[in-house]
């Protein structure tokens, strides 16, 4: 019955793409609901690793986000599956819009959709870090993850560092200095 | 002969410059449209920048990723459903790969110590991304709608997902289901506010008259 896993995975990152207005960082809570909440497929600190390396590669986040969880779900297809409801409604929305509604795009409606959207997002987002740093505490503690969050939050927004370095830095401190520590 | 070797330069030109946006695109999405209009506008001039300006601005409208989105509508412009295809593919297989790759081997190995540290270590790395994301997209409420508004969506968008539980879709729905009136709302709201203090000038000429 893998065709039944196809369809859950369609489904979900349908879902969670179409509702996801303002591109792809919009769409990572709703993401992480189908995944981790609805359909179980990932864990939420395997989810914060899918994400961690999505973010450390270049290339669209929402994608890599369903081509790796497609895959561990039902192989190379189910990569296909989940790719496909990420990409293929949007894409054709466009290519439908600027063939026929060039004259909407200053349109109030629309401009309404995109603001309104935001708050909800944002929400969902604030409870999804709550929901991160709880993992990250039943993971190595608090004490490591106050001191690996200060460090990070130091590092991108007030040096500015960019994200792949940081990411980088954390899996070798976590490597090498965690398990001499015994946190794991 | 000519056209045949003009169809695989386009398929060649799209693919070249997909692959090239998608690898060199760091941070996601949006940070990668510089790079798509630069390949598009400057260097193989598909289209001119305004009316890659009206794409840009129709696929920030449509929800979903916002890359694929215009990958897809420029190879669709270029060679049809084909070359939409061609161009997504493109743009997104170097990176699915790289992850699917990188992944499988950490899950292969996610019985050592120093697999379970690494592992460890990176959420609280995400939490803070996660939290400086909700922060943007919280700002960007704010800035739209106003401080009152906005923070009254944000109690309002609370409640339902955090104390009434219901379904994250079901929220959106119905914040875009208002999000498709507001400007009009604002707009009455405008209109009757300017109208009552042309009233309020119009009763006070007239009061010093009498």
């Amino acid at each position: 019955m893998e065709w039944i896993s196809w369809l859950q995975l369609i489904i979900g990152f349908f879902i969670a793409n179409v509702l996801g207005y303002g591109g792809g960082p919009a769409s990572i809570p709703l993401m992480h609901r189908e995944i981790v909440a609805n359909h179980g497929w990932a864990t939420d600190s395997e989810f914060s690793n899918i994400l961690a390396l999505g973010n450390a590669l270049p290339g669209p986040i929402a994608t890599k986000i369903a081509a790796y969880v497609g895959y561990d779900v039902a192989g190379i297809i189910g990569s296909l599956a989940a790719l496909a409801a990420t990409i293929v409604p949007s894409a054709i929305a466009l290519i439908l819009m600027l063939k026929l509604l060039q004259k909407h795009r200053q349109s109030p409606v629309v401009k309404g959709l995109t603001l309104l959207v935001q708050p909800v997002i944002a929400i969902m987002m604030l409870l999804l870090t709550w929901q991160m740093a709880q993992s990250s505490v039943t993971s190595i503690g608090w004490l490591q993850s106050l001191i690996i969050a200060a460090v990070a939050f130091w590092a991108m927004q007030i040096r500015k560092i960019h994200p792949a370095i940081v990411i980088v830095a954390a899996f070798a401190y976590g490597g090498i200095v965690l398990p001499l520590l015994d946190v794991v | 002969m000519e056209t045949t070797k003009k169809q695989g330069n386009m398929y060649w030109q799209l693919s070249w410059a997909m692959i090239k946006t998608g690898i060199l695109g760091y941070g996601g999405g949006p940070s990668v449209i510089p790079l798509i209009r630069y390949e598009a506008v400057n260097h193989y001039k598909w289209i001119d920048d305004e009316e890659f300006g009206e794409i840009l601005a129709l696929a920030n409208a449509l929800p979903g990723p916002i890359a694929t989105k215009i990958a897809a509508y420029l190879g669709y412009r270029e060679k049809g459903i084909i070359g939409a295809t061609v161009a997504v593919l493109a743009h997104i297989l170097p990176s699915s790969i790289a992850i699917i790759a990188l992944l499988a081997s950490v899950q292969l190995l996610s019985g050592l110590a120093w697999v379970q540290g690494m592992i460890g270590a990176v959420i609280p790395v995400v939490t803070v991304m996660l939290g400086v994301m909700a922060y943007e997209f919280g700002e960007k409420t704010i800035k739209g709608l106003g401080i009152p508004f906005g923070i009254a969506t944000f109690l309002i968008a609370f409640g339902l997902l955090q104390g009434v539980n219901v379904h994250p879709a079901i929220v959106i729905i119905l914040f875009l289901a208002y999000g498709a009136f507001h400007m009009r709302t604002v707009a009455a709201l405008k209109r009757r506010a300017t109208r009552q203090a042309a009233k309020g000038r119009k009763e006070e000429v007239t009061r010093g008259m009498d």
